[in-house]
């Protein structure tokens, strides 16, 4: 305890004066981390269902959004973003669009999923009651997609917290930027409260939209419980159980 | 495009390819520490994964493995381990991260490979009188080879990208192009180290597509059996 206010002296990797006088910092790099996440992965969201239901609706479509989608997955993270300086110069867009482009493999792949996982009886069933192609799809598919795509949120929204970091190269990593700063300053306590806060925004993030997805989705309960009995991998299921 | 007119320059400008900063030798690096750690990985992975799976024992650990992995940035992990006592080894933190960081992939997939092989399969092969070990090696893992080679090409992707960051905290290889050019404000060579690094790391990519569609007669399911789930 006597040790408390000297922790920034002798350099410790546990340091509760650096979180008390730095407090403002963490917030701020906090609050731009989740800003970058949070625009990151609605704006993927919004251009993956599009492109989802495009390559639903033309097989001829389908391959190359599948495989340019793949082939940005492969771009690491730091030449993502270094091939977008040219095109956005040092600002908060490069980072939220390469983030994007990564979550666009994952939301495209689990929507398609989802959607391909609805029952033709269904479907049938609302055409049957005059249900038009856009009320089919916002009453019926997406609802009963939802589970595939909560799931393809979740691991977007996991890994985007993560890469977020990465964007500390041209100033805009949110924590990511106080890891940088602290790896130049050799200054322990700062990069490894950044990283833990890291992870907890990142498991914080996909509690939340583990209980989101139960509240939209009461009707999956039962059927994944008997899923497991049944001893299938539990797949995406599982996640920070 | 102005950017695009230097990039070529700089990419053609023969100084820039040799040398101890050169372009050559960066990729000596990258590929150095890419194989080895690939190789590290998958000798202590692998055979953690498919004596689990073989048991069928471990599944919570297998998938959330990979979750942490994706929750846990590599960047943070990468100074976390500059800054310990291991940050004065040389080589050591970047290797260690890189290990770290493919083991998820591997595991996983060759773990859910295992437990995918139809069990009526596995007690046929029991019943014919075959031992463990032989209906690992007989019936198991060519029946799981595909999953097998799907995590070694994600944990090959992997380690290229977490090779590349490793730059950051002043490790070798092609990512020091990179953060060169930012240090320099030398856009040109930011975007020609960028390339480099993503010409790189499609080939590894497409390299092992090739080799799976090559060595494996028994392709099941289209799509990709990897660590993108569907649900």
């Amino acid at each position: 305890m006597a040790a408390n206010g000297n922790c920034l002296i002798s350099n410790d990797w546990i340091c509760g004066e650096y979180v008390r006088t730095r407090g403002q910092e963490l917030t701020d790099a906090v609050l731009q981390h989740i800003g970058i996440t949070v625009a990151s992965v609605v704006l993927g969201l919004l251009v993956a269902l599009p492109l989802a239901l495009l390559a639903r609706r033309w097989r001829s479509v389908a391959g190359p959004v599948l495989g340019l989608t793949t082939v940005l997955y492969t771009v690491p993270s730091l030449a993502m973003f270094s091939l977008l300086v040219p095109v956005f110069g040092l600002s908060a867009a490069v980072v939220v669009t390469g983030l994007v482009l990564y979550s666009l493999t994952i939301l495209v792949r689990n929507i398609l999923a989802g959607l391909a996982a609805v029952p033709e009886e269904a479907r049938e069933a609302a055409r049957g009651m005059g249900y038009g192609p856009v009320r089919l799809l916002f009453g019926v598919e997406l609802p009963l997609a939802l589970p595939a795509l909560m799931a393809g949120l979740r691991i977007a929204t996991v890994s985007t917290v993560s890469l977020t970091t990465v964007g500390a190269i041209i100033g805009y990593g949110g924590l990511g930027n106080l890891i940088y700063e602290g790896m130049r300053s050799y200054f322990k306590a700062q990069v490894l409260t950044a990283s833990v806060l890291c992870v907890v925004l990142a498991v914080g993030a996909d509690v939340l939209l583990l209980l989101i997805q139960r509240l939209l989705t009461p009707w999956t309960r039962t059927r994944r419980s008997a899923g497991r009995r049944a001893g299938r991998p539990a797949g995406t299921e599982a996640v920070a159980a | 495009m102005d950017v695009v007119s230097r990039t070529w320059t700089w990419l053609s400008t023969g100084s820039h390819w040799t040398g101890a900063e050169g372009v050559w030798h960066r990729l000596g690096q990258h590929l150095f520490l890419t194989v080895a750690c690939l190789l590290i990985s998958c000798a202590v992975a692998l055979p953690v994964a498919v004596l689990l799976g073989h048991l069928g024992r471990g599944g919570a650990l297998a998938v959330n493995i990979s979750n942490a992995g994706r929750a846990v940035p590599t960047f943070a992990v990468l100074v976390l381990l500059l800054l310990s006592p291991l940050g004065t080894h040389g080589s050591w933190p970047t290797v260690i991260a890189l290990v770290l960081f493919a083991i998820p992939p591997l595991l996983t997939n060759a773990y859910v490979g295992m437990r995918e092989v139809d069990r009526g399969v596995v007690e046929a092969a029991r019943g014919m009188g075959m031992t463990g070990r032989q209906i690992v090696a007989r019936v198991e893992l060519p029946l799981a080879f595909p999953f097998i080679v799907t995590g070694i090409r994600s944990a090959a992707v992997q380690v290229v990208a977490t090779t590349t960051l490793a730059a950051l905290p002043g490790g070798g290889g092609l990512g020091r192009i990179i953060t060169a050019g930012f240090r320099l404000t030398d856009t040109a060579q930011v975007v020609a180290g960028a390339l480099l690094v993503a010409v790189l790391a499609l080939l590894v990519e497409g390299a092992f597509v090739l080799a799976q569609r090559g060595l494996d007669p028994l392709r099941r399911r289209r799509g990709r059996p990897d660590g993108m789930e569907y649900a």
